[in-house]
């Protein structure tokens, strides 16, 4: 800005162009434009690494099916677990597939309530992340039950022992905490589909018009129904953010509410909350960054979007960093003899201890790269620094779970622990139905909230033009 | 969607297009004053501030989603104190379940509130919204499909008690219409 103090308007210090506002969406990109990308990507052929990566990934699912069957047509010890290890990779693996959900509501809901327009770009991909994550991680428990075929003693129905569920139980909380979870992610998700599912409507043709105009109920875009649809978002907004609170508390009571020394800490809940954000975000970028390059939505998804998602991860890592070692401080503090051994054989002569380093590192140290704009910037970094919380989430579970249990009060019942190649086929497999899941979304739904991206243009602002000309004229008056 | 054949030629009102969100947010204020009642404005994303220029309140959704949120609340409780305490106390490690044990029923019943809010928001919302609803008229326009695009539409009924076929028209182009056209049942 030259010379402001001849000018007779004042100018406001968000407009000078110091500090402006990046756009959220990028080079001026109109309302048809953004339609034509986003639909393009479902009305075009898919791209051949489509099919690179969609092959592999049924055959993952596959395995996944036959590991499962394998499993119940032989029984429960086709599985590495044993006496004191009786939670192994299948509870390592729902907790780590749950915890990767809530990036998805974190972004739908929280940043919606926080007023934090640049989700829009990727809330519905991390939405859809959500629900196939979690979908994953209900497998798990389901067959952890051992017989399968009896999982609906879960629900609080009366069996035919005239039994009720124990409500006092965290497990069946978990029950509770994580089917509404996904069935609350489910309708918040469809609820934001339904006016793209709209607009795919209206540009396709044949069976394929019939089936969206099917699923998106009719829709017509008029005010007297957006009205209602906002404030319908705004609950389920602020229903959600609770929810994806409680949920990761819940699954840490699982452990917290046990006397196991390593699970038994206060600190359990808000620990597996941040890094459950913390490794879902991971996961979105994990996916996104491929999407925004194979399918040229860098005018959508753009490096501030990365830039914010890797701040996020930033800090949410270092809480997790503080978690990590205050529970050391603790053990160390609290005079606790069994808790102090807990964490003596955790960090430095028990057997898993190779695990605890590789969790510390990825999740901790690796992270701390993001306090530079360069390394948030570069997208291989950010790339690497994604899988390395990937990573390093996952042992993070390792480590809480079979290493507590691995180790408990009497070092008669000490026992080791490694997982069966059941366990392991059933964990790669996990990751083909999850891809498989996203791929098919990209095929045949809108990978980018079309209706929400148009409502953050400035043009999409019924003041614009006012808003536009009291610029100029600041600007004119300024020269 | 759109079969125009089958069409009679019962007039169900005008579409209008306008350029902008900001030309359509004036000319929803005028129709508004004109004193229109059977009239809505259709566009790609909710206009911020529409409801003010259509002279509509605020949504009442959140009125049912509190009768849910109370209505999950309750369910929770009784199934929990019903099945715990009065039908056949659980005791499981000695631990007692009676009218004190309420921390441990707290999960279930913030869980089974949200469900039940959830429910009431999205069943609340299709039944004020009307939806599904496959047919309608205005999708035998042409020039309707493009609300799910870029266009910013504005439908006056002819059902509406000032709707007045010629004058009207004429309302539409003044507060600066773009195309214009007539829809039929």
């Amino acid at each position: 800005m030259a010379d402001t103090s001849s000018a007779n308007v004042p100018v406001h210090p968000s407009e000078a162009e110091g500090v402006a506002r990046e756009q959220l969406v990028l080079n001026n990109r109109s309302l048809g434009w953004i339609t034509d990308r986003v639909c393009g990507i479902v009305e075009n052929r898919q791209p051949l690494i489509w099919w690179v990566l969609f092959v592999p990934s049924v055959f993952g699912f596959l395995c996944l099916v036959f590991s499962l069957v394998y499993l119940v047509s032989t029984g429960v010890g086709v599985w590495g677990m044993n006496h004191p290890v009786a939670w192994g990779w299948d509870i390592v693996n729902f907790v780590f597939w749950i915890g990767i959900g809530h990036a998805g509501t974190l972004i739908s809901a929280i940043l919606f309530l926080t007023r934090q327009k640049w989700r829009t770009s990727v809330n519905r991909a991390s939405e859809a992340m959500t629900i196939f994550a979690v979908m994953c991680a209900g497998i798990f428990p389901g067959f952890h039950v051992g017989r399968f075929w009896m999982v609906w003693f879960l629900a609080p129905i009366p069996n035919s022992n005239a039994i009720w569920q124990n409500f006092k139980s965290p497990l069946l909380w978990d029950v509770f905490a994580v089917s509404t979870y996904f069935t609350v992610s489910l309708i918040f998700w469809y609820i934001g589909l339904i006016p793209d599912l709209a607009t795919l409507r209206d540009r396709a043709k044949g069976i394929a018009k019939k089936l969206y105009g099917f699923f998106a109920f009719g829709w017509r875009g008029g005010n007297r129904q957006w009205r209602h649809y906002e404030m319908a978002y705004l609950i389920l907004a602020a229903l959600s953010t609770p929810l994806v609170l409680s949920v990761h508390s819940v699954v840490s009571f699982d452990f917290a509410t046990s006397v196991i020394p390593g699970w038994h800490t206060t600190i359990f809940p808000p620990y597996f909350v941040a890094g459950a954000i913390f490794g879902g975000f991971a996961m979105v970028l994990t996916l996104m960054l491929p999407v925004r390059k194979l399918y040229g939505l860098e005018d959508l998804i753009t490096g501030k979007h990365i830039d914010n998602m890797a701040k996020i991860i930033l800090l949410t890592g270092t809480i997790v960093g503080y978690a990590y070692i205050m529970e050391l401080f603790i053990s160390y503090y609290g005079a606790n003899a069994f808790e102090a051994d807990a964490f003596h054989m955790r960090i430095l002569s028990g057997p898993y201890t190779w695990a605890y380093y590789c969790m510390f590192f990825c999740n901790v140290i690796a992270p701390q790269v993001f306090w530079f704009h360069y390394c948030r910037h570069n997208l291989w970094i950010v790339f690497i620094i994604a899988n390395f919380v990937n990573f390093g989430m996952w042992f993070e579970r390792f480590v809480i779970i079979p290493t507590s249990l691995a180790r408990d009060f009497l070092p008669g019942q000490w026992g080791n622990y490694s997982a069966s190649w059941v366990e392991k086929l059933l964990f790669g497999g996990s990751f083909g139905m999850f891809m498989m899941l996203f791929l098919l979304f990209l095929r045949f739904l809108p990978v980018i909230a079309i209706g929400e991206v148009k409502g953050v243009l400035p043009q999409s602002d019924p003041h614009y033009p006012e808003w536009k000309r009291l610029r100029e004229k600041r600007r004119a008056a300024a020269n | 969607m759109s079969n125009p054949s089958s069409s009679s030629n019962e007039l169900f009102g005008y579409v209008a297009e306008f350029s902008s969100a900001a030309d359509l947010y004036h000319a929803a204020e005028k129709v508004r004053d004109a004193g229109f009642r059977r009239w809505d404005v259709h566009t790609p994303y909710p206009v911020h501030g529409m409801d003010h220029a259509m002279g509509l309140g605020k949504s009442w959704l959140s009125a049912l989603v509190l009768g849910g949120g109370i209505s999950g609340s309750l369910t929770a409780l009784l199934l929990q104190f019903f099945t715990q305490v009065s039908l056949y106390p659980t005791v499981v490690q000695s631990k007692p379940t009676n009218l004190f044990t309420i921390p441990a029923f707290f999960p279930v019943t913030f869980e089974l509130t949200i469900l039940l809010s959830a429910f009431a928001t999205v069943g609340g919302l299709f039944t004020i919204i009307a939806l599904p609803r496959w047919n309608h008229p205005l999708f035998n326009s042409p020039l309707f499909s493009k609300f799910s695009n870029d266009g910013f539409l504005l439908v006056i009924e002819a059902r509406d008690p000032k709707f007045h076929g010629e004058k009207t028209r004429e309302l539409l182009s003044e507060i600066g219409a773009g195309q214009i056209e007539e829809v039929t049942y």
